[in-house]
């Protein structure tokens, strides 16, 4: 058996069930409205997975699925090393969304991450602290200020509502999801230019620790049938 | 494993004490925000950090310079000689087989009187202590670079700048190659200088945010001012990267930064105490024809150095550094609220050793 984990509700599922729909593997809620229950036709053996779309890379990681839809975003953001955890199946073209860095719109000044970090280097003298990025990829967003040379700065955590941060004063910038800006300018915030952290998509993953024992043929045939070739670290024996 | 990793431990922290040195001890819980502040990004993205209801935020000891600086600075004797012993916890973000918690064992020596002394002092015992693990040392010298920096013709603010960004290599580059006029600023910049000059800034909406008008006021007029600031000559900028790019045994080494220090006025003091720290260390045996010395060595990894820096490795690669320490003066200053001593120190890793001697 080899079990795909998808998301539970909402338009990640929805697209997610039209993908695979529209390469003759139907995949279906089973019982009530409210029941995460679901299955797979088309291609023998498969047993579909209902989960958060956020717990879909902890799944994966631990083997306890073998293939899993969720954003590229979250893999990237919730697993070390990703890449040796899970490998890449195909990107789906849908749930696009960029990770980016938002200052408030009245940081005239502040367009750039060199910028940012000139910023942060005078708000902690003139504050006493780092300058503060609220956001719930820390990660993500730690490891390309990282690369990118930026320091004064700390990471607060925030789950939700991360745009109004700023104006409750608990941040002075912000690294969240956006896919048309319209909350950031509703919140007189603007994104800088040359700081798009991650471009992320509905993404099929393969778990690398997971068991592929009995697996491995159902996969062999679901990726023929999907039109797709076995990820290249992909070795069932 | 940890039977004989303490045993290590307990040899290399005695033969500290033989050397000199007093045992410290610092706590496992320490309080988070005062101390992290010190660290670099790399350590504070990795220390542990945990909430105690009446201390509020603590950390796991990341590592011991910052408690024992601490600990001397509010009683410590002048000179004096520490030597510690105990677990730091980092967390791993990496698959790689990385230890998160392991012993560290250090000396530390606080002495105004002969800087390249003690330098050559800790240096020559460490290399002594690890002599039988076979493994390469490496040095360098951050105080020269900062020299170099300090004595570049241009503004006291581009030369912070620069200073700033000494342990983060890119961003170096990328403030060099703009302060030198080889890259050209951003659009965003000139669209906003170009505004400025007709007088009209662009409209924004609420001021939101801690980060007040002033603050952005004061930024837009230091913007103002750099871009009316004339390129660092071509030379000078050419020289800078020659020193930075400088790696060859320390005779050579010092051979070449005395060629460079007739161009350089402002790096012969700095150059001067490299010379110097050789001589005390080929007078306490060490072979210094061969060791290497890389100006630019430790520049990307120790935040708090700014001085003489060394570290000992494995042949083999993807074991971790078993061994690092160097010049920390500035710390202490910061730490010792007005007062301040020269200090260099270092630690070896007995979970390292350990296998190595296996």
């Amino acid at each position: 058996m080899l079990k795909i984990g998808v998301p539970s509700k909402g338009r990640l599922m929805d697209k997610t069930f039209d993908w695979f729909g529209s390469r003759g593997v139907t995949m279906r809620r089973t019982g009530n409205e409210r029941e995460y229950s679901g299955a797979v036709d088309g291609v023998e053996g498969v047993q579909l997975v209902l989960l958060s779309a956020g717990e879909i890379p902890r799944e994966l990681s631990a083997g306890r699925i073998h293939l899993g839809v969720t954003g590229s975003d979250l893999v990237r953001d919730k697993l070390a090393d990703w890449s040796a955890q899970v490998a890449e199946v195909a990107q789906l073209g849908f749930g696009h969304a960029d990770l980016i860095i938002a200052v408030p719109a009245c940081w005239v000044d502040v367009d750039t991450l060199e910028d940012l970090d000139a910023a942060a280097s005078a708000f902690r003298r003139t504050h006493g602290f780092r300058l503060r990025i609220a956001t719930k990829y820390h990660r993500l967003v730690r490891d390309f200020l990282t690369a990118n040379g930026v320091a004064d700065y700390q990471l607060v955590d925030s789950q939700g509502a991360t745009e109004g941060t700023i104006r409750n004063l608990t941040a002075e910038a912000i690294a969240d999801i956006t896919s048309t800006g319209e909350t950031l300018r509703a919140n007189h915030l603007k994104v800088l230019e040359d700081a798009v952290i991650h471009k992320s998509q509905a993404t099929l993953f393969a778990a690398r620790h997971a068991d592929w024992g009995d697996a491995a043929p159902v996969m062999k045939q679901l990726v023929a049938q999907l039109g797709l070739s076995l990820p290249d670290v992909f070795r069932p024996v | 494993m940890k039977a004989a990793i303490r045993a290590e431990a307990e040899r290399l922290c005695a033969a500290f004490r033989a050397a000199g040195a007093q045992p410290v001890e610092a706590d496992i819980l320490l309080p988070a925000d005062a101390l992290l502040d010190l660290y670099g990004e790399d350590i504070r993205a990795r220390a542990y950090i945990t909430q105690d209801p009446l201390r509020g935020e603590m950390v796991l000891r990341p590592d011991f310079t910052v408690p024992v600086v601490q600990a001397h600075m509010a009683h410590g004797a002048d000179p004096a000689r520490y030597t510690y012993m105990g677990e730091v916890f980092r967390k791993q973000d990496t698959l790689m087989p990385r230890a998160s918690e392991y012993l560290q064992v250090g000396f530390e020596v606080f002495d105004r009187s002969a800087p390249e002394e003690a330098d050559a002092e800790v240096f020559a015992l460490f290399a002594d202590l690890l002599a039988p693990l076979n493994l390469s040392p490496q040095t360098g010298d951050i105080g020269i670079l900062m020299a170099a920096v300090r004595g570049l013709e241009t503004t006291e603010t581009r030369r912070a700048a620069l200073l700033r960004h000494i342990w983060r290599p890119k961003s170096f580059r990328r403030l060099l190659d703009r302060y030198a006029g080889r890259t050209r600023p951003h659009p965003a910049r000139t669209r906003l200088l170009k505004a400025l000059e007709a007088g009209k800034l662009p409209k924004t909406g609420a001021h939101i945010g801690l980060r007040s008008s002033q603050e952005i006021a004061a930024r837009i007029h230091s913007l103002a001012e750099d871009a009316d600031t004339p390129p660092i000559p071509a030379k000078q900028a050419e020289l800078l990267e020659d020193l930075m790019a400088l790696a060859a045994p320390a005779p050579q080494a010092l051979e070449r930064l005395r060629d460079l220090a007739v161009d350089m006025p402002h790096i012969s003091v700095a150059v001067e105490r490299f010379a110097a720290r050789l001589r005390a260390m080929k007078a306490r045996g060490i072979d210094v024809g061969a060791l290497p010395f890389e100006t630019g060595h430790g520049r990307s990894s120790m935040e708090y150095y700014d001085g003489f820096v060394f570290s000992f490795h494995a042949a083999d690669p993807s074991v971790p550094v078993v061994s690092s320490g160097g010049r920390y003066d500035a710390l202490t200053k910061v730490l010792g609220q007005g007062r301040s001593i020269p200090a260099v120190g270092g630690i070896i890793r007995p979970h390292l050793v350990a296998p190595l001697k296996a």
